[in-house]
């Protein structure tokens, strides 16, 4: 199960982003196929692969691509999502320093899909090596003419904001405004970037299209279940031996990944929790982790797969700790725009710092799972949905380690310049 | 038309028709924030959920659009549920001062808590502080920790004045409304973010703290600003006589007029009102001999005037007629003038500067009823009226509102033209230098003292009504001008502003068939444009020569 490397198959080479590398591997002649194909038959091909979005919510890849309106007559955009910010998640921008190639040319088949001119490259801000790494493969790209002749990429960079990793929330950043998501419908495909419909796809995603092009839908499917194909990275961080990127079959079990690619637990060796698919995604326990990492294995487990970064526990790391910097995370991310996110992420925040810093309430833990739950479903974007994911799993989860806390047994003071500021006139 | 199901109750809408205006037309409310009709849908505030029947959970209505076929209710347990807790969520960081918030009494937090909130508080932590009572322009003050976001005034200053000058600074609940470095919430429409603020965040620094809400008495009228006749609601404090330093007109609120204003106002227009209460009005008759000022009562000032129209031939005599005037005052004045036959009159005075003007509201003619004045016959030459003067050939000039001195003709001509006369009688609410040379002063009362109608630049006839009572001893111009009637020994029937228009609509074919009760809240326009002022034009473009 330790698939093939497709994806990561060139990182060992020093020179793996130049285009003499990529065109020694075989690069662009995906692209020489695809240009002999109808653009229909690109997006069939697409979706026969099973191949889901890997950015985090597992749309599949092909069907978004067919909802471009088919008689539509002015521009349709390209937009890549190279905003990679989900906590725990660092694989794009793997792809962008050591394969942008593979990216480029995969624009220019999925742009051909969808009758796009122009490609859009939004790179997270803090991503400056990865950004002038691409930037360079796209020069390199338009001087040997792949690009320019009827497809141009323009390279956006970021100003660090976690919410414009969200599709309509990057439209609206790379529109110049505020990046808030918007409204749907409608929906990007039909009324996206600059009012013109469009397709905005992750980084990893589209560098798996030119294999598809070339080794078939058939073969990319057989990689991975009957609902999804492929490989995919997954970026492995916390308490492992070997923490970094590796790339397997999506039907790998997280229990192997973490055992037999990550070399196993470190800490005091035993493992308390996984969070399979970034900060986002409901924790698991050590009991389970016998799943396998496709969409919908992780959600039949009640956790996601997301942006496949794997975070790993072990029984020395507090639970309530981590909810604390995971729940401090969504407080100052949370764009503002919608109510419920906007002032319960602050709440859930101060909340559980107070449960950390040993001054919790009896009735705090059903307080934020109350408003977890209430607020869940509500908002324009999934940014709350996805903090609602860890604040009920790692309380319902691991209730008994919140609640020593706030019974008075093992309270620690956690002291940062901004609990110490806010609490002054407490 | 899509038909649908509200609340088990049909009804079929245009396309295009959200579920909030579609609820409205069955008489449900469904509750909202940041949703604003005359703007463009935000959908932030997440209050105004309905479950729609065939989807997963409930939908923001503002959003989404009536389609055929579509099942609504806006009551289902569910829904009632998730405006609690959007309720708690809008509350959780407000500072709940509402003792001493201007906005008390007229708040959607307050209405919407008691209506649909009604939990127990469960936020035990520090709120989050944000600058309070920041000035962002000279009418709005801010208060960031009463702001629920829902950007309503953003999407005004982007949307309807395109200025631009407000954005949504900082992330999660640290976001706070503010000005983009370098402005100030300056433009000619900055009072209406207060209307539309539907919380305590951004109040009027004409009004805060001036007199509570619940104080307030409010009439319908129309804004005597300019040509535009925007329909506002005039709020008066007559409860209270003691606050805010006796001033009885507190403030002026736009009232939705779809085909005049729709929901807004000119801050020109709103805060045109102080003349009302000012030390300059006029409060009883006087009679101004060998530069002695005297008191006089008002028999002995009708029967003055009177005497003067006796006295002196027609071609002596000149009127200054007011465009501030109402239909019913120009038309008793045209009454008074017929009388006798006096020829000499006009209304327009040209203003020294010419009337800022836009293409959303502001017209450049700032008088409420210049198309009624042209309408009625008042339109004569006025410059040849004060050349009349200074040749002595006028030797009585009635002027009504005006200040001669104070507009675009030449201040000494005026001034010689005044001197020259042996008889200026003024009429007016406020004293100003020409009021200061008549020998006669009689007290007019101001619009909102007192009711009638004036006709826009669009040829639209609006009403207005009384809100307080007449300062002093002032009158509207109609009953003065009914008195110097009767006094001429002349019938006069009317003694209500309403029977004074009566006679007008008879008489007047422009304003044939109307009645105050045709009129209505909205006007109406009159049946046939009038030749010199198609309704597309201002009537101040006429040439004043």
């Amino acid at each position: 199960m330790t698939a093939e490397k497709i994806l990561t198959r060139n990182f060992e080479r020093a020179d793996s982003h130049t285009l003499t590398a990529y065109l020694e591997t075989g690069g662009y002649t995906a692209w020489q196929k695809a240009q002999t194909l109808p653009p229909a038959a690109i997006t069939e091909e697409v979706k026969q692969s099973n191949l889901r979005g890997l950015g985090g919510a597992g749309f599949p890849t092909g069907t978004k691509w067919s909802f471009i309106p088919k008689n539509h007559t002015g521009p349709v955009y390209l937009v890549i999502n190279a905003d990679e910010g989900e906590p725990g998640t660092f694989k794009d921008r793997y792809l962008l320093e050591r394969d942008p190639h593979a990216l480029i040319e995969g624009m220019l088949i999925a742009a051909r899909a969808i009758r796009s001119a122009t490609g859009f490259v939004y790179v997270r801000g803090e991503y400056v090596e990865p950004y002038r790494r691409f930037s360079t493969a796209v020069s390199e790209a338009y001087d040997a003419g792949y690009l320019g002749k009827g497809f141009d990429v323009v390279v956006h960079r970021g100003a660090g904001a976690y919410i414009c990793g969200e599709e309509t929330g990057l439209i609206s950043s790379l529109e110049g405004k505020k990046g808030w998501p918007k409204l749907k419908p409608p929906f990007p495909a039909i009324k996206g970037a600059f009012g013109a419909p469009t397709i905005v796809n992750n980084v990893e995603t589209i560098c798996h299209v030119p294999h598809i092009i070339t080794r078939g839908a058939g073969w990319f499917a057989s990689l991975g279940t009957k609902t999804q194909g492929g490989t995919r990275m997954y970026s492995v961080s916390g308490r492992v031996r070997r923490p970094g990127v590796y790339e397997a079959s999506v039907a790998i079990t997280l229990r192997r990944l973490i055992d037999e690619l990550a070399d196993g637990v470190t800490g005091n060796g035993r493992l308390k929790a996984v969070v399979p698919g970034g900060a986002s995604a409901a924790i698991l326990r050590a009991d389970e982790i016998d799943v396998t990492m496709d969409v919908d294995g992780l959600r039949n487990a009640g956790t996601m797969a997301g942006s496949a970064g794997v975070i790993v526990m072990d029984e020395t790391v507090s639970i309530p700790e981590a909810l604390m910097v995971v729940a401090r995370f969504y407080a100052h991310e949370s764009c503002g725009q919608c109510t419920p996110c906007r002032e319960s992420t602050g709440w859930i925040y101060k909340m559980v710092r107070r449960i950390v810093e040993g001054r919790g309430r009896k009735d705090d833990l059903d307080t934020i799972l109350d408003v977890a739950r209430r607020g869940a479903g509500t908002t324009i974007c999934a940014f709350y949905d996805g903090a609602v994911g860890p604040y009920i799993s790692y309380i319902e989860k691991f209730r008994g380690e919140f609640e020593a806390l706030i019974d008075g047994a093992g309270a620690r003071v956690v002291a940062t310049p901004a609990s110490r500021a806010a609490t002054a006139h407490a | 038309m899509p038909k649908l199901t509200i609340n088990g109750h049909a009804v079929e809408v245009p396309p295009g028709t959200n579920l909030i205006e579609a609820a409205r037309r069955v008489g449900v409310e469904i509750p909202h924030y940041c949703y604003h009709p005359g703007l463009s849908i935000a959908g932030q505030c997440r209050l105004c959920m309905v479950d729609i029947e065939k989807t997963p959970r409930p939908t923001i209505a503002c959003n989404t659009l009536a389609a055929e076929g579509m099942v609504v209710a806006t009551e289902t347990d569910r829904v009632k549920e998730t405006r609690k807790s959007i309720m708690e969520f809008h509350l959780i960081n407000h500072p709940l001062d509402c003792p001493v918030c201007d906005q008390a009494g007229e708040c959607w937090l307050q209405i919407y808590y008691m209506e649909h909130g009604l939990y127990d508080p469960r936020m035990r932590d520090e709120k989050v502080h944000k600058p309070k009572a920041v000035p962002l322009g000279p009418h709005v003050m801010l208060d960031a920790e009463r702001c629920i976001l829902c950007s309503r005034c953003v999407r005004f200053c982007d949307e309807v004045t395109r200025t631009g000058e407000l954005g949504i600074f900082d992330r999660g609940d640290h976001s706070e409304i503010g000005l983009f470095p370098g402005t100030e919430l300056a433009n000619k429409y900055s009072g209406n973010v207060v209307d539309i603020c539907p919380v305590g965040a951004l109040t009027d620094r004409d009004f805060r703290f001036a007199v509570r809400v619940w104080y307030l008495d409010s009439a319908k009228s129309v804004c005597p600003g300019c040509a535009r006749g925007c329909n506002i609601e005039v709020h008066v404090n007559r409860r209270r006589p003691h606050h805010n330093e006796g001033r009885r007109v507190a403030r002026l609120k736009p009232r939705f007029n779809a085909d005049v204003n729709r929901w807004w106002i000119c801050d020109a227009g709103r805060y045109g009102f102080a003349f009302v209460d000012d030390k300059t009005r006029l409060v009883a008759p006087a009679r101004r001999e060998d530069g002695a000022v005297g008191d006089a009562t008002w028999e002995e000032a009708i029967g003055a005037v009177a005497g003067a129209l006796r006295r002196f031939a027609p071609d002596e005599i000149g009127v200054f007629a007011s465009p501030k005037m109402a239909n019913e005052d120009l038309w008793a004045l045209r009454r008074v003038l017929e009388a006798p036959g006096i020829r000499r009159v006009a209304f327009r005075v040209p203003p020294r500067e010419p009337g800022d003007a836009d293409t959303l509201l502001i017209r450049s003619d700032k008088n409420p009823n210049s198309h009624g004045a042209a309408l009625l016959g008042l339109d004569g030459d006025g410059a040849a009226i004060l050349a009349a003067a200074r040749a002595r050939q006028v030797k009585c000039l009635w002027v009504f509102g005006h200040d001669l001195l104070a507009g675009a003709w030449p201040e000494a001509e005026t001034d010689a033209a005044l001197r020259a006369l042996p008889l200026l009688i003024f009429t007016g609410t406020n004293a100003n230098a020409t009021s200061e040379r008549a020998h006669w002063v009689l007290p007019a009362a101001a619009w909102v003292e007192r009711e009638g109608t004036y006709t826009n630049f669009e040829g639209r006839v609006q009403r207005f009504r009384q809100a307080v009572e007449p300062l002093g001893q002032a009158l509207p111009e109609w009953d003065i001008l009914g008195r110097v009637l009767r006094a001429l020994g002349v019938e006069v029937g009317a003694t209500r502003a309403e029977r004074w228009f009566r006679e007008l609509a008879a008489a007047v074919p422009a304003f044939a068939g109307l009645t105050y009760q045709a009129i209505g809240d909205t006007g109406a326009v009159l049946s046939a444009p009038t030749a010199g002022h198609p309704r597309s034009e201002p009537a101040s473009r006429t040439p004043l020569q």
